[in-house]
């Protein structure tokens, strides 16, 4: 059962069986969401499943009468950019603090460790000050530069770089090949699966961020995906949550993307040689 | 190799990408522009019909005034009171006017982010003879901050379905609160297990009825929530606890309704599960869509031809703190064309909201409106709570209906408690004014 | 006797090593800990005669703090080990499939992909006292109904429920990359020495993971500490019913933010900051084990 392929039936059999059992549970929640996008707003109130009239004005009324798809436009181009930086700088920060040695290297980890200790609801309004004093408030610039790096990221790389064995790095070293280059030809290429998981879990983050991106956002055409849909929801006006829905069903398919994209990365194996 | 390099054009597109986007900004700067033209910034929470009816004005505003401009931005309701404590952290992209609820007033004033409406704009005695009586419940030191365009009051709905399924006559609504307690027994169901099925009252906390006690059934029954200035709590007294023993056995024992049927008590009656609601003009949007026939009255009283009480409640438009010279002009002159009476009679057709003016309020065809008729004949009796800290009190209300509820505290013990710990809140406000 | 140079190579390596940390450390400097510092500064803000520590202290005697406290803690104790067990077991079963991995793998990611107001609304309408899904089917097998959200006793568990539920798929996914980095090598050699599936697990693949257990329980335990948006949806800013469900983060919000008691909230965040930092270091001396394999 681990880590090796069960070659006996029955092992398979109960394993699906488990499997399957799960499934209805995580699953039920996230088809109900789809579902309730295909249902007019009187259906919302009857707590059925299915609708009983089909429809599909909601995505209509998301994709012609709002700035929908703007949203989903500027949530694919933030969340990109900031996934690839994180991918960049998380890995290298790793690296330095898992195969280097210098003074103060713990120091430094449990220092950008820390960073994850304070909750950002408390950091909202120093970023907002900060970002107000550059001129950012109300651009691109101003709803990423808070996640370009990230405490989180540098750890989970770090532990799985810690797992590369040293010998392989020190013959590189003995060959004469730069930090740098060991660190983007030899250590990089070994954590391919962190890498991935990383790439699918920061993008998601990005996608559903909303308390900076509502602080840092004032127009509407620059608004992200998550601060779109609260939209949806106001005060004792009452929720529409057919479009809320509709929204987030949407709004789920590049996350779906993304994580087909990585996860095969994600669980290949890596073939090592050269290991005693 | 051709991955790597494929992966370090990425990062270097990223890069350059990120520098390039950042200059891609709304260009929304509140500055004044060569011309002589003032630029002005509106804030409001996000919701349609509002968004929508505000950029019309807006635009007849501004032709009838080509040297102003207003900038119009919305911001989801549930951040909006974050938002606004951000921007008045930063003087650059401050708004001049802003939008909110009455109750968020003593804590914006507290914190600097208001300025008093200038005399220029409306003296004191020109806004309580202008507005209807509710808007006096919040002035600071005999001043105004903040103007509404609209403002809501309480009625009784009620589901005519309902009624006539139970062989009621669905056109006479409950007039006596017993009465509605009579009808509401009459069309509660559970089922065999105990499950409600059906509410009869939309008995609730966290929604209106927590209004309802403190401003309408309070004083029926002869008590008043708070002292005429606002500080001492005066829920507790004899009057009080018969109201609030009244009210609170509704739930605890004659099971007519209770919090969280079916989510809230809006939801479970648009379901048609619950037949009679105490609710505020915004109810009226969803209910276009219902699926049963509905009517709505004035709230009702406590014997017949008893005295008549209702909570209302509006948001109001305020002008900054830093707000100063042309802008502060500028803001004076679009405030004055918010809140005239054209402006209201068009916010009441397109966003279904009703008028703040008193002259408004006592127009005759308003006051027969098969709608609104009910809400605009209580604007002449609606109370507005005035709240030193609107969430903190409210939570310490629940608090102390769950302690009944929940745990079954004695009913006196729970208003006192609920009384102590608001009386707290507000001694806390009052020390610093 | 030839001099030392200066540059030694251990010298040479720290000095790359600063380079590569120059940037990211001005970043964390500037985007988290000075903000954070000028957040933990904003707590000793008090009114006229109020010494210093005045909120520090009124900390003390607050009953809803050292609920919010406990609470919290409780979120941590039940949510943490049960997503990493099931998570690892997760892991486990669909390392061990022939055939359907990839299905699976996206399945049990669903829900940390589902949007927080769409699983707190179908969370909260399965949980309705009346008419809601799992008390219909307890009627079915004549089990009376059960308050869930809507009593203290149950509240804080059925949040934490969904809690786990939502973190499960991203368990999986971490132990899933864990266990494909550890080299076959070592359950061919294994096998050859002729050990059974526990022993494998015991002694090859869990200290393997080791590295990928130290993160998910640090990072479990620093984001269940900070449980909040959960909270937020199924119970509103109020941690209700009377307070059984709300946690610190909740109770820090809710003073900063909708009380506008700053000063009050940033004395609470600079005390869970330190709860956490606590934690966690002692997290990592206790679980951490020395990598080099022989």
């Amino acid at each position: 059962m681990v880590g090796t392929k069960t070659k006996s039936k029955t092992g398979q059999i109960i394993a699906h069986a488990i499997l399957m059992l799960g499934t209805i549970s995580v699953v039920f929640p996230f088809v109900w969401m789809i579902l309730t996008s295909f249902k007019p707003l009187s259906e919302i109130y009857e707590f059925s499943v299915f609708p009983k009239h089909w429809t599909l004005d909601n995505f209509k009324f998301l994709l012609e009468r709002t700035y929908f798809v703007r949203w989903f436009g500027n949530s694919v181009i933030l969340a990109v950019i900031v996934t690839i930086s994180e991918l960049f700088f998380n890995s290298l920060i790793a690296y330095a603090l898992a195969k280097m040695k210098f003074p103060g290297r713990n120091l430094i980890f449990i220092l950008i460790l820390s960073t994850l200790m304070v909750p950002t609801e408390m950091l909202v309004i120093p970023w907002y000050k900060l970002a107000s004093q550059f001129g950012w408030i109300d651009t691109y610039w101003g709803i990423i530069f808070p996640g370009l790096m990230s405490g989180f990221g540098v750890f989970l790389l770090r532990q799985f770089m810690l797992g590369i064995p040293n010998d392989l790095i020190d013959a590189a070293r003995i060959d004469g090949m730069s930090e740098f280059g060991i660190f983007w030809r030899v250590v990089l290429p070994q954590v391919k699966n962190a890498l991935s998981a990383l790439a699918v879990l920061v993008f998601l983050g990005n996608w559903n961020a909303y308390l900076w991106p509502v602080i840092a956002i004032n127009s509407d055409k620059l608004r992200t995906l998550p601060v779109g849909i609260s939209l949806f929801s106001a005060a004792d006006d009452g929720q529409q949550w057919t479009l809320i829905m509709a929204a987030s069903t949407l709004a789920v398919i590049p996350v779906i993307i993304v994580f087909f994209i990585f996860q095969r990365r994600i669980i290949e194996g890596i073939s090592i040689t050269g290991m005693k | 190799m051709f991955k790597r390099k494929w992966a370090i054009w990425m990062a270097l597109i990223a890069l350059i990408g990120t520098l390039l986007l950042s200059g891609c900004s709304s260009k929304n700067s509140s500055g004044e522009d060569g011309d002589g033209q003032v630029t002005i910034r509106y804030w409001q929470y996000d919701y349609a019909s509002r968004v929508n009816a505000m950029n019309e004005l807006i635009k007849k505003f501004e032709a009838e005034n080509p040297d102003i401009k207003v900038i119009h931005e919305t911001f989801p309701y549930e951040q909006y009171q974050q938002k606004v404590a951000a921007a008045m952290q930063d003087k650059k992209n401050q708004p001049e006017i802003i939008n909110m609820y009455m109750g968020w007033e003593p804590k914006f004033i507290d914190q600097g982010f208001l300025q008093p409406i200038p005399d220029e704009l409306m003296t004191a005695e020109e806004i309580e003879s202008h507005f209807v009586p509710m808007i006096k419940d919040y002035q600071f030191d005999g001043k105004y901050y903040a103007l509404p365009i609209a403002v809501r009051t309480l009625a009784f709905f009620w589901n005519k379905d309902l009624f006539a399924e139970a062989g009621l006559d669905p056109e006479k609504p409950p007039q006596t609160w017993d009465e509605v307690l009579a009808v509401a027994k009459q069309l509660t169901k559970y089922d065999a297990s105990g499950t409600l099925q059906q509410s009869g009252y939309g008995w609730n906390v966290t929604g209106q009825d927590y209004h309802l006690f403190m401003q309408v059934l309070l004083r029926q029954w002869g008590g008043q929530p708070f002292s005429d200035d606002n500080r001492k709590v005066t829920m507790n007294s004899e009057a009080g606890y018969e109201a609030f023993k009244w009210w609170m056995e509704m739930n605890t024992v004659h099971k007519v309704g209770k919090e969280d049927f079916l989510g809230t008590y809006d939801k479970a009656f648009l379901a048609g599960k619950t037949a009679m609601i105490t609710d505020g003009s915004f109810r009226l949007g969803g209910l276009k869509d219902a699926t049963f026939n509905w009517g709505v009255t004035e709230l009702p009283t406590k014997t017949i031809g008893g005295e008549k009480h209702t909570f209302g409640s509006f948001f109001a438009n305020g002008i900054t703190a830093n707000v100063s010279g042309k802008k502060l002009e500028a803001s004076i002159r679009f405030l004055k064309f918010l809140i005239s009476d054209d402006t209201m009679r068009f916010w009441l057709e397109n966003v279904g909201e009703i008028p703040a003016s008193n002259t408004l309020a006592n127009d005759p065809a308003l006051q027969n409106d098969p709608k609104y008729g009910a809400f605009i004949r209580g604007l002449s009796y609606a109370h507005a709570t005035f709240f030193a800290d609107e969430a903190g009190e409210r939570d310490a209300f629940k608090l102390g209906t769950d302690e009944v509820v929940i745990n079954g505290a004695d009913y006196k013990a729970a208003l006192d408690q609920i009384v102590e710990s608001i009386q707290q809140i507000r001694d806390e406000y009052f020390s610093n004014h | 006797m030839e001099k030392k140079p200066f540059w030694t190579l251990q010298r040479k390596q720290a000095a790359v090593a600063y380079l590569f940390l120059l940037i990211p450390l001005i970043f964390f400097l500037a985007i988290r800990i000075y903000p954070a510092l000028d957040a933990f500064k904003t707590s000793f803000q008090v009114k006229g005669s109020q010494p210093f520590y005045y909120h520090y202290q009124a900390m003390l005697s607050d009953k809803v703090f050292s609920k919010a406290l406990i609470n919290t803690i409780l979120y941590v104790v039940i949510t943490v080990p049960l997503q990493m067990l099931i998570g690892l077991g997760l892991a486990l079963l669909i390392q061990s499939l022939n055939k359907g991995r990839g299905i699976y793998r996206f399945i049990y990611f669903i829900p940390y992909v589902t949007s927080a107001v769409a699983v707190s609304w179908i969370w909260r309408w399965m949980y309705f006292k009346d008419l809601g899904v799992f008390n219909e089917i307890l009627k079915f097998f004549g089990i009376p109904a059960q308050p869930f959200l809507t009593h203290p006793s149950q509240a804080l568990i059925s949040i934490a429920a969904v809690i786990i539920w939502q973190a499960v798929g991203f368990n999986m996914l971490i132990f899933l990359a864990g266990l494909e980095a550890i080299p076959k090598l070592y359950y061919e050699a294994s096998a050859i020495d002729g050990a059974n599936r526990r022993r494998t697990f015991f002694h090859i693949t869990l200290p393997l993971l080791n590295p990928t257990i130290v993160f998910l329980a640090v990072t479990g335990v620093i984001n269940s500490l900070q449980t909040f948006t959960q909270v937020l949806n199924m119970a509103g800013a109020q941690g209700g019913p009377l307070n059984s469900t709300k946690s610190l983060v909740v109770y820090i919000y809710n003073k900063a933010f909708l009380n506008f008691n700053m000063p009050y909230g940033a004395a609470m965040t600079v005390v869970l900051f330190l709860l956490i930092l606590m934690i966690t270091i002692i997290q990592i001396k206790f679980l951490s084990r020395s990598y080099e394999h022989s």
